[in-house]
Parts: C-alpha cells; sequence; structure tokens
C-alpha cells in the first residue's frame, strides 16, 4: 500500500515534555441552555500550543461544534457560556467587552465553519471577500493587495483577476473551502478552529483541503482545533485529541496513543466502527445517540451504550484520570480499576465471510447493457454496464456527479429518461413505475439516502411498513401483524418502535425501518443509495453489517451505492467504480481494491484518509 | 440492539389530532390569547344574543334614529328597531355562512392545490392557469359575480364566497405540496405503484398541516369580510332579517342622530377579525417554532440532517 503519512505535518508525534507553553487554555468550560440551564458542554478543559493542532472528535450531538465555537468566545443563540474561562496567550476571552472580542476575531483567532457555501457572502466576490476581513483590520491599500494575493497562493489559489472577480457559487465546493481558508488566515491569527471543514467534500478535494489545512497551520505555527466526526481525518492531521462525548472530554492526550491504545470505551468504539479500504474487518457499530443536554444520566454519560458497563457507571459521572501513557487521561471507571482494554483497531473481529461472488452461470438478477441517461438533453450515463448475479452485493462506489445515483433511480424507476438494456430476471425493466408490474415493483426495493427524509413523518413505524404490505397483498394489514413485526426484528429493531414516529428515533433506527419496510415485501433485489451517508460513523458501521447480514442470510441481489471506497469490503463481493458516468473498472473486491488497474480507482485509494502507521503499527501488535 | 427508551427524544408528540395541539400551543401563547379571546368575544354575542335580546329584532319598538336610553341602551336604528336587539340577533347567520364558506373555499383550493403539485405537466397548468385568471379580479368582485349571477339566496351565497377563495388556497398550497412532494418520502410509497390519489392523501396531505390551518384562520376572516361586504351592498343576506353588515348600510343616514347604529355592529365585525387573524397569526408562529423560542438547532449531522434538542420548559 502507499505510505499513509500523506500529509506534511512535521513534529506531529510532538513530545508531552517538551510542548511548549499552552497558547489556547480553556478550564472549566461550561456552556449552557439559556433558559433552563442544561449543560450543553459541561467542565471542558483543554490545552493547545502554538503550532499544535488539536482534533476533537465525537459523534453528532456530542457538543463539538458549540465547543469549537466557545473557543472564540461565541455561544449560539439559546445558548450562553456559564462559567469557565478560555484564555488565548493569557487573556480571558470571555471576560472582554463585546467591541473587543470583535476586534480579535479574524485578527488573532479565526473560525472556519462547515459548510463553506453558507457560511461566505454570497453577494461578494473572492476579492471583496478577503478586502473586507483585511479592511475590517485596519489593512488596506497595496500592502492588503499584496497579503491578498499571497494568502490566495499559499491556499493554493491562485490570484489571476478572474478568480478574484469569480462569485463563490461559480466556485468548486473545494474551492470555496480554500477561500474560507484564505480569510481565515489572512490577518495571520494566533489560533484558528476548524469546524468539519471537509464535510461534504469528495474524498480527493478533501485531501487538497486536509493538505491545505496541515501546511498552512505548520507554516503559521497556530495553535489549530479541527473539530470533526471522522477519526481517521483527526487521526491523520491532529497532534493532540480530545474525544468528547455528551458534552464532557471523555479521553484525551497525544493522538497517536489515544488512537494507538483507546482506553476509554467510546473512544475504542469509534475506532472499532472505522471501515478501511484494505483491512475487511466485519464492522462494530454503536447504537444509539448521545443523551441530550438536559437528559443526561446520572452516571458516566456513555454508560447506557457502553458494552463494559458495570454497575459503578451509573453512581457517579467519573474523573478524568491518567491512563496508560504519559500525558493519555481517560474518564472511566474502568482505567480507574486499571480493566481498561486497549487496542481497538485489533478487537474488531475477523474477517467477514462474504461468499465468494457466484462465477456460475446462475442467470443475473439485473443485467444492465449500454446504459445512457440523460437529464434534458445533457447526458449523465454513458454506456454503462453492469451485471449483479443473485446472491451478490455489487457496491458502485463514485464521487459526487459521477452518476451512481441516476444508475440507481433508473433501476428503481424513478429516472425514466434512458435508453439502452435493463433486464431484471431475464425480462425488459420499462422505464417509470406506472409501467412495471406489480411483481416488478416488489422484487426491486430501493433504500434512500436519507432516513430523515424517506419516511413520513406522520406516519408510525407500524404504518410506514404497512403500506408496501398493503400495496402489494392488496389487503389491510395490521399494525401488530407478524409480518411487519418479523421484518423490524430482522432489521435488528426492537418490536415496541412499531408505535413509534420516525422523530422519536435515531437516524441509525430510522434507517432500520427503511430497510425492515423493504425487507417485509421480500424483495430479490434490494436498491441501497449512499444508506449511511447521513449517518455519524458508529453508526454507519452498525448499518452496514447488518445489509451485509440481510444479504447473506436472505440471499438477496444488492446494490450498494457509496462515495466511500473504504466501505466496500465489508459489505460487497463485487464492485463497479463509477467515474463521469462512465464504469472506470469493475471485478471482484478482492481484485479491483488490491490491484486497481484504473488510474482512478488508484487516486480514490490513496486520497482515504487512513490512520499513520504508528497507529495501525500499535493495533497489530 | 436497539438504543434503550432513555435516549429516545423525550416526551409524547402525539400526531393523531395533531392540529388540536397546535391549537393549544398557539392559545399558550400571549398573541394567541388576545386573538382567541377578541374572536370568542365576538363569538359569544353571536351565539348567546339571540336569546338575551330584549326586543323581538324585527319590531318597530320606538321613534327611528333616537339615540341610547335606559329602555333602549343602543337607541333605535332607521326605522324605529332596538339596535341593541338587531345587534344580538345579527351575528350568528353571518357567522356560520362564513365558516361554510370557508370549509368549501378550503377543500376545494387544496385538492386543487395538491393535485396540481403532484400531477405536474398539463394538469398543472390548466389548473394554475385558471387559478391565474380568477386571481385577476379582486375577491369581492369575483364574489359579487357569482352572486349576481346565482342570486341572492342564503346557501348561494356561501357557494358563491367558497368558490372565490379556492384560488387564493389553491396558490399556498400547490407552494407547499410542491414542496412535499419532491421528498424522499413520497417517492418511497410511489415506487410501489400506489395510485396517485393515495399518494395526495396519505402521503402529501397530512404534510400539510400548517399551512392548511393557517389558510383556514385566513379564509374564515376573509369569509366574513366579503359576506359583510356583500350585505352592505344589498348582495348578501336580505332584509328585513337583521344582519352586521347590511345594517352599517342602512343606519348610515342616521350616523349623526345614532351613531351605535352604524358603530355597534362594526366593532363587532372589527373585533372579530382583528381578533380571527391574531390568532391565525399565533398558529402560524408556533408552527414554525418562533414564537417558542426553544427549538435550538444543536448539531448539524454529517449531511445537514438536523438534531434539535427541546429544553424542558
Amino acid at each position: 500500500m502507499t505510505e499513509p503519512e500523506g500529509l506534511e505535518a512535521p513534529g506531529r508525534r510532538m513530545e508531552n515534555t517538551a510542548r511548549p507553553p499552552s497558547r489556547l487554555v480553556v478550564q472549566g468550560l461550561t456552556v449552557a441552555v439559556a433558559g433552563s440551564g442544561a449543560a450543553v458542554i459541561e467542565d471542558v478543559s483543554v490545552e493547545v500550543a502554538a503550532g499544535e493542532v488539536l482534533g476533537v472528535v465525537g459523534e453528532s450531538g456530542s457538543g463539538k461544534t458549540t465547543l469549537g465555537l466557545a473557543m472564540v468566545g461565541h455561544a449560539r443563540r439559546g445558548l450562553k457560556i456559564a462559567s469557565g474561562s478560555v484564555r488565548l496567550d493569557g487573556t480571558d476571552l470571555l471576560s472582554l467587552p463585546p467591541a473587543e472580542l470583535r476586534r480579535l476575531r479574524g485578527a488573532a483567532m479565526a473560525y472556519i465553519p462547515q459548510d463553506p457555501s453558507s457560511a461566505i457572502n454570497p453577494a461578494l466576490r473572492v476579492g471583496g471577500l478577503l478586502t473586507e476581513v483585511l479592511a475590517a483590520h485596519g489593512r488596506t491599500g497595496p500592502e492588503a493587495q499584496a497579503r491578498l494575493a499571497e494568502v490566495l497562493t499559499e491556499v493554493g489559489l491562485d490570484s489571476r483577476p478572474a478568480l478574484l472577480s469569480a462569485y463563490p457559487h461559480q466556485l468548486s465546493g473545494g474551492q470555496q473551502q480554500r477561500v474560507a481558508i484564505a480569510m481565515a488566515f489572512a490577518c495571520r491569527p494566533r489560533l484558528i478552529v476548524l469546524d468539519e471543514p471537509t464535510t461534504g467534500l469528495d474524498v480527493t478535494t478533501q485531501r487538497t483541503v486536509l493538505e491545505t489545512v496541515a501546511r498552512m497551520c505548520a507554516s503559521y505555527g497556530v495553535a489549530a482545533v479541527y473539530v470533526s466526526h471522522d477519526v481517521v481525518v483527526v487521526g491523520e492531521l491532529s497532534h493532540r485529541v480530545a474525544v468528547v462525548y455528551s458534552g464532557r472530554v471523555v479521553e484525551t492526550g497525544a493522538t497517536t496513543d489515544v488512537f494507538g491504545t483507546p482506553a476509554h470505551p467510546y473512544t475504542q468504539g469509534l475506532l472499532r466502527a472505522v471501515p478501511s479500504p484494505e483491512r475487511s474487518g466485519r464492522l462494530v457499530g454503536m447504537e444509539g445517540v448521545p443523551p441530550r443536554p438536559g437528559q443526561r444520566p446520572r452516571g458516566c454519560s456513555f454508560a447506557p451504550r457502553c458494552p463494559l458497563v458495570i454497575e459503578r457507571c451509573t453512581v457517579a459521572m467519573p474523573e478524568l484520570i491518567p491512563a496508560a501513557l504519559a500525558g493519555q487521561l481517560a474518564r472511566c471507571v474502568l482505567v480507574e480499576t486499571g480493566q481498561a482494554q486497549a487496542g481497538a483497531l485489533a478487537a474488531g473481529p475477523a474477517e467477514p465471510d462474504l461468499a465468494e461472488p457466484q462465477e456460475s452461470a446462475a442467470a443475473p438478477v439485473l443485467q444492465i447493457t449500454g446504459l445512457d441517461a440523460f437529464y434534458g438533453h445533457r447526458q449523465v450515463l454513458f454506456g454503462v454496464d453492469l451485471t449483479v448475479p443473485p446472491n451478490t452485493c455489487v457496491a458502485i462506489v463514485g464521487e459526487s456527479g459521477s452518476g451512481k445515483t441516476t444508475l440507481a433511480r433508473c433501476v428503481a424507476g424513478l429516472h425514466t429518461n434512458w435508453t439502452g438494456d435493463l433486464r431484471y430476471g431475464g425480462q425488459p425493466l420499462p422505464a417509470g413505475i406506472r409501467r412495471r408490474s406489480k411483481d416488478v415493483l416488489r422484487g426491486i426495493q430501493y433504500v434512500f439516502q436519507n432516513p430523515y427524509a424517506s419516511l413520513n413523518p406522520r406516519r408510525t413505524v407500524g404504518g410506514l411498513i404497512a403500506q408496501p404490505l398493503e400495496t402489494f397483498a392488496g389487503r389491510r394489514t395490521r399494525v401488530g401483524d407478524n409480518q411487519i413485526l418479523d421484518a423490524l426484528r430482522s432489521a435488528a429493531l426492537s418490536v415496541e418502535v412499531v408505535n413509534r414516529y420516525p422523530d422519536q428515533l435515531s437516524g441509525g433506527e430510522r434507517q432500520r425501518v427503511a430497510i425492515a419496510r423493504t425487507l417485509a415485501v421480500a424483495p430479490a433485489l434490494l436498491v441501497c443509495d449512499e444508506v449511511t451517508s447521513s449517518l455519524d460513523v458508529s453508526v454507519q458501521a452498525a448499518v452496514v453489517e447488518l445489509l451485509r447480514r440481510l444479504q447473506q442470510e436472505h440471499g438477496l441481489a444488492m446494490i450498494f451505492i457509496t462515495h466511500n471506497i473504504s466501505l466496500v469490503r465489508s459489505v460487497a463481493q463485487q464492485v463497479v467504480v463509477m467515474h463521469d458516468g462512465q464504469v472506470a473498472e469493475s471485478g471482484t473486491v478482492a481484485d479491483v481494491l488490491d490491484h486497481p488497474r484504473a488510474a482512478y480507482t488508484r487516486q480514490l485509494l490513496d486520497d482515504v484518509p487512513k490512520f499513520s502507521a504508528a497507529m495501525t503499527g500499535a493495533s497489530d501488535a | 440492539m436497539a438504543a434503550p427508551p432513555a435516549q429516545r427524544a423525550a416526551g409524547p408528540r402525539v400526531r393523531r389530532r395533531e392540529w388540536l395541539h397546535v391549537l393549544a400551543a398557539a392559545a399558550r401563547t400571549p398573541r394567541g390569547i388576545t386573538g382567541a379571546g377578541l374572536a370568542l368575544l365576538v363569538v359569544l354575542v353571536a351565539a348567546i344574543g339571540p336569546f338575551v335580546a330584549p326586543h323581538p329584532p324585527l319590531a318597530f319598538v320606538t321613534v327611528p334614529g333616537s339615540g341610547p336610553s335606559s329602555k333602549f341602551p343602543l337607541g333605535s336604528d332607521i326605522l324605529g328597531r332596538d339596535v341593541l336587539s338587531r345587534v344580538l340577533d345579527g351575528g350568528w347567520q353571518l357567522l356560520l355562512m362564513a365558516a361554510a364558506a370557508m370549509l368549501i373555499g378550503v377543500v376545494l383550493g387544496t385538492a386543487a392545490g395538491i393535485a396540481a403539485a403532484q400531477l405536474r405537466g398539463w394538469r398543472d397548468g390548466l389548473i394554475m392557469r385558471t387559478v391565474d385568471v380568477v386571481l385577476a379580479f379582486p375577491q369581492l368582485v369575483f364574489a359579487l359575480l357569482l352572486v349576481s349571477i346565482l342570486g341572492p339566496e342564503r346557501w348561494l351565497l356561501v357557494i358563491a364566497v367558497g368558490f372565490s377563495h379556492v384560488p387564493q388556497v389553491a396558490r399556498v398550497i400547490r407552494a407547499a405540496a410542491l414542496d412535499v412532494s419532491e421528498r424522499d418520502f413520497v417517492k418511497a410509497v410511489e415506487i410501489t405503484g400506489v395510485r396517485q390519489s393515495k399518494l395526495m392523501s396519505g402521503e402529501i396531505l397530512p404534510n400539510l398541516l400548517t399551512p392548511l390551518m393557517v389558510e383556514a384562520g385566513l379564509r374564515l376572516t376573509y369569509s366574513i369580510v366579503i359576506m359583510t361586504g356583500l350585505s352592505f351592498i344589498g348582495f348578501g343576506l336580505q332584509p328585513p332579517s337583521p344582519n352586521w353588515g347590511y345594517m352599517i348600510n342602512e343606519n348610515r343616514i342616521i350616523l349623526t342622530t345614532n351613531p351605535w347604529a352604524v358603530v355597534a355592529p362594526a366593532l363587532l365585525i372589527a373585533v372579530l377579525t382583528v381578533g380571527l387573524n391574531t390568532f391565525t397569526d399565533a398558529i402560524a408562529r408556533v408552527a414554525l417554532g418562533i414564537e417558542r423560542g426553544e427549538k435550538l438547532i444543536v448539531e448539524a449531522a454529517v449531511t445537514g440532517a438536523v438534531t434539535d434538542i427541546e429544553i424542558p420548559a
């Protein structure tokens, strides 16, 4: 495999003893809901030195964005910073008057938000955006122009007039994010907080943005805080890491230590859930969601989800105490009692026993030959060939715009503007739902990308699953019918959710309901369109594992569409790599991922963020 | 594998009869209390009035156009009938008819709006261009046109005013339904091959609760305004039976001798419409989560799916 250490991050293994004095010191920080006083983040203490990158990692709902904002002295509307201090080079940001704080923002500290397209003013051109930042801090005239050109070059954009006069919407997502980075670095800040700046970007774009961030942080010597749900990205980029769960730091230390020998069960769980394009370990997910502010249990917040929970966990919140390695702290009673088991990466179960793809003469469930698809007059698919043999999962991998979702929608009958030959069970598949027989509609089931959108919020889970049953069986189905309960059970849901509404379920549970709805009608072909992309990594692992199991147990033919090539090994036997509406490469998973022939596949594999050798080495030991 | 119940969203959010919960929530806001209070006051007058009126509304009891006195607290009208009795008796018909017209308008308008949004193509074009043509006329003029064709019968009046609401309702509902019909949960049911009518009634309609409630409130207000307007110009409820709209018209001439004959019905109409409108506004605000101010976006999940927390009051 390629050298995983792809980023320039000099001195990433900074010794704890030789650390320079901290530039940002956060002590006992609590941010609470303004009305009820429920703490969103509680008693957080972290430090960041100049030239150091601190990774803040946690699931959605853990409070990591709130923490990131509090570090620049800001609380979102409805929240207030209740206690604690945030010191930047000794100045307590929280005691500064607003005007003073505003002067520091942009100049001494900067914040890069998640979505650049909504964070930069769409009415200003790129030149105007940067000039505005510089002018706000007293830099105008030729000096400002020179600085503007300099910082744009540094982030890998040029300062040609064409770019300076472009509006944000004319730039790609990666370019927008680089403009946001340039704006943040324009006034040479001492502290910079990056909140998931690569979420929503393709792996290749993510790679270039991460490289830019790493280079900029190193060359400017800023104290950087990188907030992300993605442990691998944080592992690649940061020197030290703080794992946040339910508003508290549950583990912190040097990145290689924390991710190499994680002490807290939550960190271990996060790491176990990470898919890898190289290892084909079975993914182990963590179900559930972090408890909401005001509803946190009395003891350890993680206790309800913890596989290693003991009685003591529910008594009181454990303290953050030293763990195995120097400078590594964890908030867990098992650490206290010395029972913590390290080595999360190694703890994953062995290879998933994915049945070898059947090369036999069995008739394929779905055969696509020469599929061209169009949006209006624009062609988005060019002569795509695809075969789905029975009892096989075919993964379709590609970046956004590669046409993978259009392909799925053609199969499902949602997209009708196509030509070519689609055969389902040997019979030609007509375009459009209304022209398909009931048997075909029942046989091809589709799971949508976003479970927050694909379930009718006004129907109970039972009602949602009853709907296709009624349509296909043509008789009334009661909510308590065995078919419905069986479908819930096979999707690993408890039957008690049958009377719940979608918004009473977590994201993972919702996606399971969507899967149960398709299973209820016993499909022959299951089309899964990016079904995990809106879920946390820990939940993604559980859902992927469920799909893998269902595919094997029910002997389903499955199309698994994803932008994440790392997931492929965990679920599929065959893979099709798509690029610009064409098939770049296809074959068995082992062939394509181990010996990629197409340059594009190699690039995809290279651009996937990976743990450094130090961390994976620790896990192999 | 499923998470223990403790981790789920707190509080039962009842979806059956959700409109009742929205109403109740709206009625707890200051705006809602004001609006509901004003409107209910007038509704009460109209409902109880006929039973407590001191004189028969049609009886000529005193000198025309006389001012308030102990026997006739609001004086007499142009023909010498008791103004108080006529005001008390002249509301219930108006309210019932306005409500009926509102129902006709909202039901037909919603059906047209959802159909246009979901069916698309030439049917959308046909429905919405028709709507556009009708919208080109002011609503009162359109209602007037219908009444002059259909005649001033009471039920024809209701139908005419109801019809005049259809285009407005259809526009609003179509816009909302377009948004819903594009959502994945509609597509998810669509690919099971169900009938369009079932998609519209089962998937789209239940998700239009907020615009529907707001439209109902608005159309009720407009119904009252148009009905009284029609009565004022003599096309509505026919004399001699009392009604607030016509009372304003017939007593204009005695405005100097007994202003109460005009002011009392005008005041009731004003209070009723202002109250209804304020309450409708409260509903809209509650539905949007503005008035509560407690909905707080805590964390956008990976692709913009938003989790929110609700702060216990």
